[in-house]
């Protein structure tokens, strides 16, 4: 897949706060990529950065090899953007605020169109009502109709899903997966890892204005995986000795769950250990193992 | 050129004049009706003829422009400070719209709505006094061109102003006393001659004054000076937007 967006040595200095620190990174047509941080972290100064909202103190942003300060109307022209507040006007009309998003990118009204996003979005039936009189998620919902009004090449999603309910997210995240379909490239940003680690096909991690890690989703979780098991034990238990040998071994549920995390199975480390359990007549009733999440090698990056 | 981005801004903004259209133009007739009973029935017949005319028709002008004024700043200023307030600005700062085509949008818009509430009032006066327009075709000159110039004032003050209180700073504090003290009501010849030297110094006067040529033919000051006022104020107007869209001022981070 060819870059998309290609972003090098970006800074953006608020005063004396460096809100993005010399970011380079490469977006792939057609792909979802996920950008995950912390708060302030500098995800959306970055996204404001590509879409026009601000200027870079320093470096390049191409869009499809068009610089985005020389040549603003093509790069945005490319982009749709869902921002992460619900900025409306709230006494326009659902579609004639619609109309207005598509309009601002030089096309003229399309019925059609608009009223088929609405139909995806579940929309259509509050097209003549006024923006005021909708709820939070279809506040959220309109906002991704307005910035696909234009059928943007380019999505950029600033935490879609940040308060709506389970049902609605299941659907944004079909929408996501369905414009990634129309062979949409799609730039998502989130608080729930378990979105990107539902959608996306490379994530990246900022951290304090730098970008940390971009990876494969895949790659990225099988390279950070780390398997945690759990024993759970016929009777309460207080510190054996075994116990504090092992920095991957620790006491949870007072007691009566061992707690092993990073076992390595080739070297039969659990095997091992179920040994020294018999050694020291501990009974066992069940041993779980899990992966880790997105979430958990997310922290581990940003908490080292 | 992204002709299409101006007429959607302007049709948008004309539609936020059409949700409110009681209250844009039946407030403005009521209000200059009472101007008309006040000083022109009230404290007109105390004054029989400024130059020749009647005193309800020299305030005529002097009405007309003060709501010109007011109102194409306050459209142009509501109009950019609004969609600022609510953060709906993103959407044309992120589309591929020009610093021009943008003025063109929220600055037309406003100088149309406060061209018609300007002929509403016009309209209105008829019910009261009665009087020829000397020379239409410069009436409708200084309409347009003060209905755009001022506007495009209120846009710059939209775009600076931060807060509600900001935005009606200028408007109140500055452009109505300098409508008032610029002979919307009065001829400065009836002033003592220090305060005729110091309405000099009001850019509004030069603009009534103007404007009133183009009823009766007759000025404190050469139409002429009034046209190079209005235009030199409006090529300020255009060099600060210029600035404020280059630099990004209160637009963009």
């Amino acid at each position: 897949m060819k870059s998309q967006i290609s972003i090098e040595n970006v800074s953006k200095v608020f005063g004396r706060h460096k809100a993005l620190n010399n970011v380079s990174l490469e977006i792939k047509e057609g792909e979802i990529f996920a950008l995950l941080g912390p708060n302030g972290a500098g995800k959306t100064t970055l996204i404001s950065a590509i879409c026009g909202l601000c200027r870079q103190s320093s470096g390049n942003i191409k869009v499809n090899n068009f610089d985005t300060l020389t040549h603003y109307k093509e790069t945005r022209n490319q982009i749709g953007l869902v921002p992460q507040e619900l900025p409306l006007d709230g006494f326009e009309s659902v579609y004639n605020s619609c109309q207005f998003s598509r309009g601002l990118f030089g096309l003229k009204d399309s019925r059609d169109h608009i009223e088929k996003i609405l139909k995806t979005l579940s929309l259509f039936d509050k097209r003549d009502e006024q923006i005021f009189g909708l709820s939070g998620g279809m506040k959220r919902r309109l906002l991704i109709a307005k910035a696909l009004a234009h059928e943007p090449k380019i999505l950029f999603l600033d935490e879609p899903t940040a308060g709506v309910d389970v049902s609605l997210r299941r659907d944004i995240w079909r929408l996501i997966e369905d414009q990634k379909k129309m062979g949409v490239t799609i730039i998502l940003t989130t608080h729930y890892i378990e979105e990107a680690e539902q959608l996306a096909d490379r994530v990246g991690i900022i951290n304090s204005g730098e970008i940390i890690l971009v990876k494969e989703k895949t790659a990225l979780m099988s390279e950070f995986s780390k398997k945690t098991t759990f024993i759970r034990l016929s009777k309460k238990l207080k510190n054996p000795s075994f116990m504090k040998k092992n920095k991957k071994i620790s006491l949870t549920e007072n007691g009566m769950t061992l707690k092993l995390v990073g076992i390595n199975n080739k070297s039969n480390e659990l095997q091992s250990i179920v040994n020294l359990l018999s050694q020291n007549g501990i009974a066992f009733t069940e041993i779980n193992t899990v992966d880790n999440s997105l979430e958990d090698i997310f922290l581990d990056l940003v908490e080292t | 050129m992204n002709i299409q981005a101006a007429i959607t801004i302007y049709k948008f903004e004309m539609a936020r004049f059409r949700r409110t259209i009681f209250q844009s133009l039946v407030a403005p007739i009521i209000t200059t009706s009472l101007y008309f009973v006040v000083f022109g029935a009230a404290i007109g017949s105390k004054i029989e003829t400024i130059n020749g005319v009647s005193y309800g028709s020299f305030i005529v002008p002097g009405l007309i422009m003060l709501y010109l004024m007011t109102e194409s700043i306050n459209n142009a200023a509501f109009g950019i400070y609004f969609p600022k307030f609510v953060g709906s600005i993103f959407e044309v700062l992120s589309a591929p719209v020009s610093s021009l085509e943008a003025t063109i949008g929220y600055v037309g818009a406003a100088a149309s709505k406060s061209t018609i509430i300007g002929l509403m009032i016009f309209l209105t006066s008829n019910l009261f006094v009665t009087h020829d327009i000397k020379y239409p075709l410069v009436m409708a000159i200084f309409i347009i061109l003060t209905a755009i110039t001022f506007s495009l004032f209120g846009f710059i003050i939209g775009i600076w102003a931060q807060n509600w209180e900001k935005l009606s700073i200028i408007p109140t504090l500055l452009v109505t006393p300098l409508v008032f003290l610029g002979g919307s009501f009065y001829s400065i010849d009836m002033l003592p001659d220090f305060w005729q030297k110091v309405s000099l110094l009001n850019p509004v006067f030069y603009l009534i004054s103007g404007f009133r040529w183009s009823f009766f033919g007759i000025s404190e000051i050469p139409i002429a000076l009034s046209i190079v006022a209005i235009l030199s104020f409006m090529a300020i107007c255009l060099a600060v937007i210029a600035i404020i869209f280059k630099t990004g001022y209160r637009l963009r981070t």
